[in-house]
């Protein structure tokens, strides 16, 4: 064990720590909204609207989410046409294109547990909002939504936890997150066991956190 | 179509033996993955705190840490480790762990703190009686665990389980970092020479649904005859 090596990785992995929580949490802001647009067309009733739906969040999760970073990143850049557009810009940045990946695909996951969650509310519920004479678009942001949100909490805790070892991905596309950092050190000092020591407590450290959000969320909006 | 034809000028014949490597790897780290479930699980079921502690420090590292760290750490740590060993008996040549088995012993570990989880969750939901009924009745512990527990505990287990096998299936993507030939691998290397990424990481990503597609219909199979009698 190489002490003198944890103690001068850990500025280098916890500066790139930053980097993680940026990935982290731009893909989980894109993603909730994709998860939400997506949700609402799955329950859609025409067969060809919940069809697309569905396609995309089976495809999303059934792919590897290395697949889909180099689609996007070393595929999408094939395309001639691409290379002369606006979104050229941003595709050219491996940045994005992680983000753009982490987004569809934490989208995907979002979108199931969104679903589920509107589908489990009782429609007893939706019928006293309408009785009440309240409008379609009331009950769906002030009823249907926050309802939603409570019953998903338990299940997105965990997808954001699976979208942070995700980001872990962004390292194959040149970026330094922890663990491209994590392998930089690993590969010019071969210590694997220490650097994979204080990478790994940072991972842990932030699921402990994340852990301890959603438990803390998921008291205050209980059911009383 | 020309470029996924079998033989010289096409790669159909190295994406289909890369797939079939695909296969051979997940279902590897699944059976260590159960070997694993299977050491931890009654650690994680036993009365002994310091067990339980043992256990759950396994399942928490390993499903909080990233799995391409978990990789690297094989990767770069697997053949100095039994290097180390090895000295400790009097061997001193270079050893080389190869790829499949790196690959397979990592998110074998990593499918194995899933599984764990599972197996914990399903026999803690068979019901109290069925285990006082194997005491009373004076079931040898071979015969009780075989014949009364574990079918109703598959029973419980299959449908997560199916989850801990997709999970697998998608986490063998990430060997290709080690250079072990699997459908992404191959995908890079057919990319990289034919300068056509775009339609060979698509058609890794259509292989990848093939398979994740497959391997549901053949659950769903083993799912409706584990739970017969429901």
């Amino acid at each position: 064990m190489d002490l003198e090596l944890i103690i001068t990785s850990f500025p280098k992995l916890l500066s790139a720590t930053v980097v993680t929580l940026k990935l982290l949490s731009a893909s989980l802001f894109f993603g909730l909204f994709l998860g939400l647009f997506f949700a609402i067309l799955r329950l859609n009733k025409n067969k060809l609207i919940s069809g697309f739906a569905y396609g995309y969040s089976y495809v999303f999760r059934g792919t590897p989410l290395l697949v889909q970073i180099f689609i996007i990143y070393f595929g999408l850049g094939q395309i001639e046409y691409l290379r002369t557009t606006f979104l050229w810009v941003i595709l050219k940045e491996p940045y994005w294109c992680a983000i753009i990946a982490f987004s569809l695909n934490t989208g995907a996951y979002t979108s199931e547990i969104l679903r589920s969650a509107f589908e489990t509310i009782k429609p007893g519920i939706i019928e006293a909002g309408r009785s009440l004479g309240l409008n379609k678009m009331f009950i769906f942001t002030k009823i249907q939504i926050p309802i939603a949100i409570k019953q998903s909490l338990p299940a997105y805790g965990n997808e954001i936890i699976l979208m942070l070892k995700g980001t872990s991905l962004a390292s194959t596309v040149t970026l330094l997150d922890i663990t491209g950092v994590a392998k930089f050190i690993i590969s010019t000092t071969f210590r694997p066991i220490e650097v994979f020591i204080v990478a790994g407590s940072i991972y842990l450290f932030i699921t402990f956190l994340v852990h301890n959000l959603i438990k803390y969320l998921e008291k205050k909006y209980r059911y009383q | 179509m020309d470029l996924i034809s079998f033989g010289d000028n096409g790669w159909g014949d190295e994406l289909f033996v890369a797939t079939l490597m695909t296969i051979a790897v997940a279902i590897t780290a699944m059976l260590i993955g159960f070997l694993f479930a299977l050491v931890f699980t009654p650690l994680k079921l036993s009365k002994y705190k310091i067990l339980n502690l043992i256990a759950n420090f396994y399942t928490t590292v390993v499903r909080g840490v990233p799995e391409l760290l978990v990789i690297y750490l094989f990767f770069f740590g697997g053949s100095g480790a039994i290097m180390y060993v090895a000295q400790i008996f009097g061997y001193y040549d270079y050893i080389e762990i190869n790829a499949f088995l790196t690959g397979a012993i990592s998110i074998g570990i990593i499918s194995g703190a899933y599984s764990t989880e599972v197996f914990r969750g399903a026999i803690q939901s068979i019901d109290k009686g069925q285990f006082e009924a194997c005491h009373v009745l004076g079931l040898k512990k071979y015969i009780y665990f075989f014949k009364v527990i574990m079918p109703q505990m598959l029973r419980l287990a299959i449908p997560n389980l199916s989850n801990v096998w997709q999970i697998t299936l998608k986490d063998t993507s990430l060997i290709s970092v080690t250079g072990l030939v699997e459908i992404m691998r191959q995908s890079y290397i057919a990319a990289g020479s034919t300068r056509d990424p775009l339609f060979f990481y698509s058609f890794a990503a259509l292989l990848y649904l093939m398979l994740t597609y497959l391997s549901m219909k053949f659950i769903n199979k083993l799912e409706k005859n584990y739970s017969r009698g429901y």
